[in-house]
């Protein structure tokens, strides 16, 4: 990307006439004709971005370009995508080029998030792409004289039974795309894919290994300038003063931007950058207050404390109650938690003649362009925000609020591109955390052993204050401008997905089901979407209290849940986690070693994931060792197994972390956690065997499979120390201090 | 400011800066090599690392007038998209990312691992790789191209 033309004027038609594509004009929206009602629903992303040109185009030169709105973040989207494409166009993988995430070229997908990319995209690129090749056959078919369903495609190649054909390219010129989805066109059967199904290789991953330009902190633009930014020392800090004029003194600074309480610095080298933010950290004074809740376990009496009345999510209460001759109730709670990208967060932007472009690693580049749009008052047409990949984000991290530091200190270096990017502090002090959550269970057995009533109650801040998810402007610096935009206190996600209740309403067959949301939108230390949202502290909960009411009942575990379900492709993973793992052939625990299950389907709506964990509990230490999990996943038509594979693995691993390990801390004025040693991770000699069992549907339809595993692995693996010691444990994380204390 | 003459994988280069200024900006910004990462600039996540005469150092915290006598290999001098070390092709059949924004490290101490030690256990790579974070998880998936990379370094 180095030197990368940035071209404000480049618009996408111009993109598409450079390179003298088959589209002549541009129509993202179709019109509706006069009288005409709301149109047609069309599947996926389709529905919102209904042109057929404004998912591919086919060029002349032979060369295949999807857009999506979609974005790269590690997944392998783009190979994914690539893939689904290719068999419905009848091309080759490699002739296949993806522009993605570029407010100036692509569909707006809204955010890249909630597993569903494949669901979204995909689904709309397999409708688009069935659809141009009927299309593109159909013009064939004219050319050739012979009948469409008599043609046969190849790599682009349209044959009639003579042996004359045609090519796609050349049939590109005088072929429309310009033109609304119908849909009608029906995509391939599994038995036709080529690609599909196949374990492709990613194409993002070469580049990542040789050192290739990869990630926005890549990018590189002439005369650009290296930012960062000095944030208060505590969420309710003003600044009160600092000196500037010191600092704008100091070797290769460029622009120190003041702004209310938003303090940044551009220099001509970035270790001069770092040097000039250490200077203004060390002179600035601020006006601190103690605005945060307190830390340990009177937190989380404090979120129960809170006025704010309980929503009722679901209430299925059975006027003919069965008595339980067992009831149960039991108390969890997760803290607040890190993203804790590897990468801080990190944006390159320029104003040239009041336009402002941005290269960004967010997940949604328009929900961030209308942001900016209304921080800067500026037309949306004036921003152009691309997509370039950051370091994993695992949900929301600072992508989007150094996407507006950066365009603020750009105001101040006169037209220089900057880049800017978070140092580790400001990531850990600064990045939206995931939530910290409390989840009430109560729960009933009758005489044979079934679940007769069900309660989940929950107590949850948002775990969605991206760009886009309320009136106002959800980015960081915003707050701290002179002319502040204060936030807008977001709504919760409603159900089914849900956001807090994410997860909440059991898949289970469970008469008398209540599920009691607190909603705490007003959040002392900002919270946002990490991976799964509620869904982890939701499933660690409610399948910790089956495992709980199993034991109540003398019921196996995996007995119990199957007993409870009729779902069958639940079923079908539990039994088949059961399978692998060798369930039935497990081992007496001795105190030391055990095995725990759990079961969810992610937010009722995506992946079915069953998970087996083996623990092994050293009782001198504390410390729990997580030694092998295995997973079986029913992630309906599978696009690229190794990809579900990589999501899954990484998922229960990524979950064994904050699990066993993780907790924001903070006094009553700041955070505290600073750095990876206050923030520990799971490391190589942390990390458990695992093994994934995929149960391929190819009849299916996809299901979204990115955040599936985090839940049960989370339950699993209290379900196994449990199995191990005797001991339930119920708030996280289970550090070896206080596996310790609980085991006496 | 003071100049230095770097030895960056067999090129030598002169640059003018500050004595302390670390070695990691002096790489990705006048160098424009992409490989090491920044992390974390404390020495605690590995992203950033390069080898200094063949041992791995982190280069966020490594001084540039500490580099200026050694010679400084970073992934990209190991070998290119068309000309792929046994490392980097390991890494890329195994698939051992999903962001890739660790990769850099784990590669760099994975090849001063095997230049040592042709033959480790999974344990020893483990061990050897313990200072490198992964976020996203791949660290089953990184073992095993270190062993595939030995394999096919001792054949």
């Amino acid at each position: 990307m180095s030197g990368a033309t940035f071209a404000r004027s480049v618009s996408r038609r111009d993109f598409l006439r450079a390179s003298g594509g088959l589209v002549i004009g541009l129509a993202l929206a179709p019109r509706l004709a006069l009288g005409q009602d709301r149109p047609a629903p069309l599947p996926g992303s389709l529905n919102a971005n209904r042109m057929l040109d404004a998912w591919l185009r086919i060029a002349p030169d032979g060369t295949v370009t999807i857009f999506t709105g979609k974005i790269e973040l590690g997944q392998g989207i783009g190979t994914a995508l690539s893939q689904i494409a290719a068999d419905e166009l009848d091309v080759d993988l490699e002739r296949i080029a993806v522009v993605s995430g570029d407010t100036a070229l692509t569909p707006n997908e809204g955010q890249t998030a909630g597993s569903l990319s494949v669901e979204h995209s995909g689904t709309a690129l397999r409708f688009a792409c069935a659809e141009a090749r009927d299309i593109l056959v159909s013009a064939a078919a004219v050319k050739l004289g012979a009948s469409a369903a008599d043609l046969r495609v190849r790599d682009g190649a349209v044959a009639a039974p003579s042996g004359a054909s045609v090519t796609y390219w050349d049939l590109a010129r005088d072929t429309d795309l310009r033109r609304e989805a119908t849909a009608k066109a029906r995509p391939k059967p599994a038995a036709e894919h080529r690609w599909v199904g196949k374990s492709i290789a990613r194409r993002d991953i070469p580049r990542k290994f040789t050192g290739g330009a990869a990630y926005v902190q890549d990018v590189r633009l002439p005369n650009m300038v290296f930012g960062r930014v000095v944030r208060p020392p505590s969420p309710g800090a003003q600044l009160l003063s600092v000196d500037e004029a010191a600092t704008r003194r100091l070797p290769g600074v460029v622009a120190v931007v003041r702004d209310g309480s938003f303090l940044a610095v551009a220099a001509e080298r970035e270790e001069q950058a770092i040097r000039a933010r250490e200077a203004l950290t060390r002179s600035a004074r601020w006006k601190e207050t103690e605005s945060l809740p307190p830390d340990g376990d009177a937190l989380y009496r404090h979120l129960m404390s809170s006025p704010v009345a309980g929503q009722t999510v679901v209430d299925t209460t059975s006027p003919v109650v069965a008595t339980p001759v067992k009831t149960l109730e039991a108390l969890y709670t997760r803290p607040y938690q890190c993203h804790g990208s590897i990468g801080p967060s990190c944006a390159v932007a320029q104003w040239q003649d009041g336009v402002l472009a941005v290269w960004t690693h967010s997940q949604g580049v328009f929900p961030l362009r209308a942001e900016l749009g209304k921080v800067f008052g500026v037309p949306l047409q004036n921003i152009r925000c691309i997509h370039a990949e950051g370091a994993g984000c695992y949900g929301h991290n600072g992508a989007d609020d150094v996407a507006l530091d950066a365009a603020l200190v750009a105001r101040a270096t006169g037209g220089r591109p900057v880049k800017l990017q978070w140092m580790r502090d400001d990531e850990f002090m600064w990045e939206p955390y995931g939530s910290a959550m409390v989840m009430k269970l109560s729960g009933g057995v009758d005489a044979q052993g079934n679940v007769v009533t069900w309660s989940h109650e929950i107590w949850s801040h948002p775990h969605s204050t991206r760009p886009g998810s309320s009136a106002g402007v959800n980015l960081l610096a915003a707050r701290h401008l002179a002319q502040a935009f204060p936030p807008v206190l977001p709504a919760d996600i409603p159900q089914p997905a849900g956001g807090a209740a994410r997860n909440a309403v059991p898949l289970y067959d469970f008469p008398n089901v209540r599920v009691i949301s607190h909603f705490l939108a007003e959040a002392p230390l900002r919270t946002s979407a990490l991976r799964t949202l509620g869904g982890y502290a939701n499933v660690f909960a409610l399948e910790s209290f089956v495992d709980e009411l199993a034991a109540a009942a003398g019921a196996d575990p995996v007995d119990f849940r199957l007993r409870h379900v009729k779902d069958a492709r639940a079923r079908g993973v539990i039994e088949a986690a059961a399978q692998r793992a060798g369930w039935r052939r497990r081992v007496p625990a001795d105190g030391t070693h055990g095995r725990g299950f759990a079961f969810a389907r992610y937010k009722n709506l995506a992946c079915y994931c069953a998970i087996v964990a083996d623990v092994e509990v050293d009782r001198k230490t504390g410390r729990v060792s997580v030694t092998r999990v295995v997973a079986a996943v029913d992630a309906g038509q599978i696009v690229n197994p190794d990809g579900v594979v990589n999501q899954i693995e990484g998922g229960i691993i990524q979950s064994a972390s904050w699990t066993l390990k993780e907790a924001v801390r903070f006094d009553r004025t700041r955070v505290t956690t600073r750095s990876w040693t206050d923030y520990p991770i799971v490391r190589f000699t942390d990390v458990p065997e695992v093994e994934v069992v995929l149960l391929d549907q190819p009849a299916e339809r996809f299901l979204g499979v990115g955040e599936g595993a985090q839940g049960p692995a989370a339950a699993a693996i209290a379900n196994a120390i449990a199995n191990a010691t005797g001991k339930r444990l119920r708030a996280l994380p289970f550090t070896a201090e206080r596996v310790k204390q609980a085991l006496g | 400011m003071a100049n230095f003459t770097l030895r960056v994988n067999g090129d030598t280069r002169t640059v003018s800066v500050e004595p302390d200024a670390p070695l990691l900006y002096i790489l990705r910004n006048d160098l424009e090599l992409n490989g090491p990462k920044f992390g974390c600039g404390q020495a605690q996540c590995g992203a950033c690392t390069v080898l200094l005469d063949g041992t791995p150092v982190r280069s966020c915290v490594t001084p540039v007038s500490a580099a200026a006598k050694a010679r400084v290999t970073t992934i990209e001098g190991l070998g290119t998209i068309d000309r792929l070390h046994p490392i980097q092709r390991a890494f890329i059949e195994e698939q051992a990312c999903q962001c890739g924004f660790c990769g850099n490290g784990m590669v760099m101490s994975a090849k001063a691992l095997l230049d040592r030690n042709p033959r480790p256990s999974d344990r020893q790579i483990k061990q050897s790789l313990n200072g490198h974070l992964c976020r996203c998880a791949s660290h089953n998936r990184i073992v095993r191209a270190v062993q595939r990379a030995a394999k096919a370094m001792r054949s």
